[in-house]
């Protein structure tokens, strides 16, 4: 797992439930006013992969995320998280989780480390002799270290996010949820996080990470799910979300009507030509022998590129809709 | 996981360590869970607003003090006068400029009936809700500090609160009275003479009394507390309980519910004074607290450890 935004085609079988960190069978959670949050969700996340939540805003993932963290009970399910039934097993299972829910809340009139030393209090198994070393660390981790004793009211957004994420990682954790955590950063501040999310997976560290823009889930996650008005569309590797939509074949030449006439002959379907671009659903047999009978036919090629589907195509193409707030 | 090792983590890679760590089994010791009360008296504690609250009843002995004092400078005493405490309070008042012990009895008589109930209305009020509004209730409980766990260090920091407020206006009473006016042996209630140490011993008893006298609607708050997600919600719902209850308890036609009243046996301190002490209002009273306690304590714990954390 060295690279996690590479696939793993090898290993398809990797949602068996017994190695999962979460495992949610029928989970469903109505609201009092009779507003159905969370609809029936089965929801695998392989040990050790980053995986990526999406949906778009009221789709319910942060509901699932406070269920799997035992801030609400479910109306019908069950939800398993590193293997022990949640909301009961809390005081065994949440010491080894790490969280971020819904952006960072803080005490204000306290410093950034007093915080952290407050949070980390808060943890009945956190062992108060190395509560300093472990702040400090956790301040150094994501940059705070010399903003750790200022008051946390004077913490711009982003910065609270920092610190949001130190709390997360006070201890070694088995399972991180982190919820929109590049929200408020700046994009130096998302490389950091994407750097840190691969870190912590490269660790063995598994990564929960809820999330409304695709390309951040594309860049590092494993693993996706996809949910709308609090159903699960799908899930599985990314690779074979993106799978799902076909990526496409783009010739850049200014031989275009002749190369449109070579890729068809080799089998391409869906041919576009647009000024010196060509682009098409590629063919079944190697592209290195298309690019070759290119070569033949004497057409000057510029660029040769597959266009992967991006996880947005996969999604359009799942749900048939755009990515908008649900009514 | 032992200093050395978390030592030696953090030089390979800080705060998160390797594969395995975080099974590594951790040996939690029972006394490491008293790590999140003693954070929270220090948040408690640290914050602003409790350091306001307490600066303002430390305040009222000093005006009180003063003002007796003025009243009493051209030698003449002061007429029987209740202490403020809305015409039921003893008259300890008057005894002031004989002896400046006697203003701790007044300054506990003047602000038991409004000051301090509201000061502790305000810490209990807003100890869950605050902590919902400000969104640190999630991150509390995920860390995991335990629902269960979390409502009892609450409720014991507000009864810490109680306690200390109580010894804030008690000391600083003291040492007013101490500055202003003469002390030494004191009359009881009774008629009975008693010695300046066992007055001192007595004030103590009645600080103590006093600060017992708030647990009642300390629970009371909790559970108020419990019930929004609003800090200041919770506080104004819960002083403006202590203002209905302290007006129906006026109301002479209410008298069999007022015996249930949190605040119907607050002044019986003042029978600590008597020699000797007249027990049965007292016990009355702390009995009365510890049902208030039980009711609202295991209503506060019914609704939060069943409470959806949606904030």
């Amino acid at each position: 797992m060295a690279e996690p935004s590479a696939t793993e085609p090898e290993r398809p079988h990797q949602e068996r439930a017994d190695d999962a960190v979460i495992a949610t069978r029928g989970l469903t959670k109505r609201y009092r006013g009779g507003q159905l949050a969370v609809d029936g969700l089965d929801l695998t996340v392989p040990a050790g992969s980053v995986f990526g939540f999406l949906g778009p805003n009221g789709s319910g993932k942060t509901t699932t995320i406070r269920m799997l963290m035992g801030l609400i009970e479910p109306t019908s399910g069950s939800a398993r998280v590193l293997g022990r039934p949640m909301p009961r097993a809390s005081r065994t299972v949440l010491p080894r989780v790490g969280a971020l829910i819904e952006g960072p809340a803080l005490y204000g009139f306290l410093s950034g480390r007093d915080n952290l030393l407050r949070y980390d209090a808060a943890d009945p198994t956190a062992d108060p002799r190395t509560r300093r070393e472990r702040v400090a660390a956790a301040l150094d981790r994501v940059g705070l270290a010399a903003a750790g004793g200022k008051k946390a009211k004077a913490y711009s957004l982003g910065m609270k996010q920092r610190l949001g994420l130190a709390a997360a990682l006070l201890q070694p954790r088995r399972l991180l949820v982190l919820d929109e955590p590049t929200n408020g950063l700046d994009p130096q501040g998302m490389r950091e996080i994407r750097t840190l999310v691969r870190e912590l997976a490269s660790d063995g560290t598994t990564v929960f990470l809820s999330s409304h823009l695709l390309d951040e889930i594309e860049q590092v996650c494993t693993h996706a799910a996809v949910m709308a008005q609090g159903r699960l569309i799908t899930q599985g590797a990314v690779a074979d979300l993106s799978a799902g939509a076909r990526g496409r074949l783009v010739v850049t030449t200014p031989d275009a009507g002749e190369a449109a006439r070579v890729l068809k002959e080799q089998g391409a379907a869906d041919l576009v030509v647009d000024g010196d671009r060509v682009t098409a659903e590629p063919p079944e047999r190697d592209l290195a022998e298309v690019n070759a009978a290119l070569v033949a036919a004497r057409v000057r090629v510029r660029g040769f590129v597959l266009e992967r589907a991006s996880l947005e195509d996969a999604f359009v193409a799942l749900t048939g809709e755009g990515f908008d707030v649900a009514g | 996981m032992s200093r050395a090792e978390a030592q030696d983590d953090r030089v390979r890679e800080p705060a998160v360590a390797t594969p395995g760590g975080p099974d590594a089994a951790r040996t939690p010791s029972p006394l490491w869970s008293l790590g999140l009360l003693r954070s929270e008296l220090l948040t408690t504690f640290r914050r602003w607003r409790t350091l306001a609250l307490l600066a303002v009843l430390a305040a009222v002995p000093i005006l009180v003090g003063i003002a007796v004092k003025i009243e009493t400078s051209d030698g003449s005493s002061l007429g029987g006068g209740g202490g403020g405490g809305g015409g039921a309070g003893p008259a300890f008042i008057s005894q002031v400029s004989n002896n400046g012990l006697f203003l701790v009895f007044t300054a506990l008589a003047a602000t038991l009936p409004f000051f301090l109930p509201m000061a502790i209305g305000v810490v209990a009020g807003d100890a869950i809700a605050g902590e919902s509004s400000a969104g640190t209730l999630r991150y509390l409980l995920v860390a995991p500090a335990g629902r269960s766990r979390l409502l009892l260090t609450k409720y014991a920091t507000v009864i810490a609160f109680c306690l200390a407020a109580t010894l804030v206006v008690a000391v600083s009473a003291l040492a007013v009275g101490a500055l202003l006016f003469p002390v030494g042996d004191l009359i009881t209630i009774s008629g009975t003479r008693i010695t300046y140490a066992e007055g001192l011993g007595r004030a103590l008893l009645i600080a103590l009394v006093v600060a017992a006298s708030l647990v009642g609607i300390a629970a009371l708050g909790l559970f108020v507390s419990t019930l929004t997600g609003s800090g200041i919600a919770a506080m104004a719902t819960t002083v403006g309980l202590l203002i209905t209850v302290q007006i129906l308890d006026q109301i002479p036609q209410l008298d069999a519910l007022q015996p249930y009243f949190f605040s119907h046996y607050w002044l019986s301190f003042a029978d600590v004074m008597r020699e000797p002490v007249y027990w049965d209002d007292l016990v009355k009273n702390l009995g009365l607290q510890a049902l208030y306690a039980a009711v609202f304590g295991s209503a506060a714990w019914a609704r939060f450890t069943t409470k959806d954390i949606t904030a």
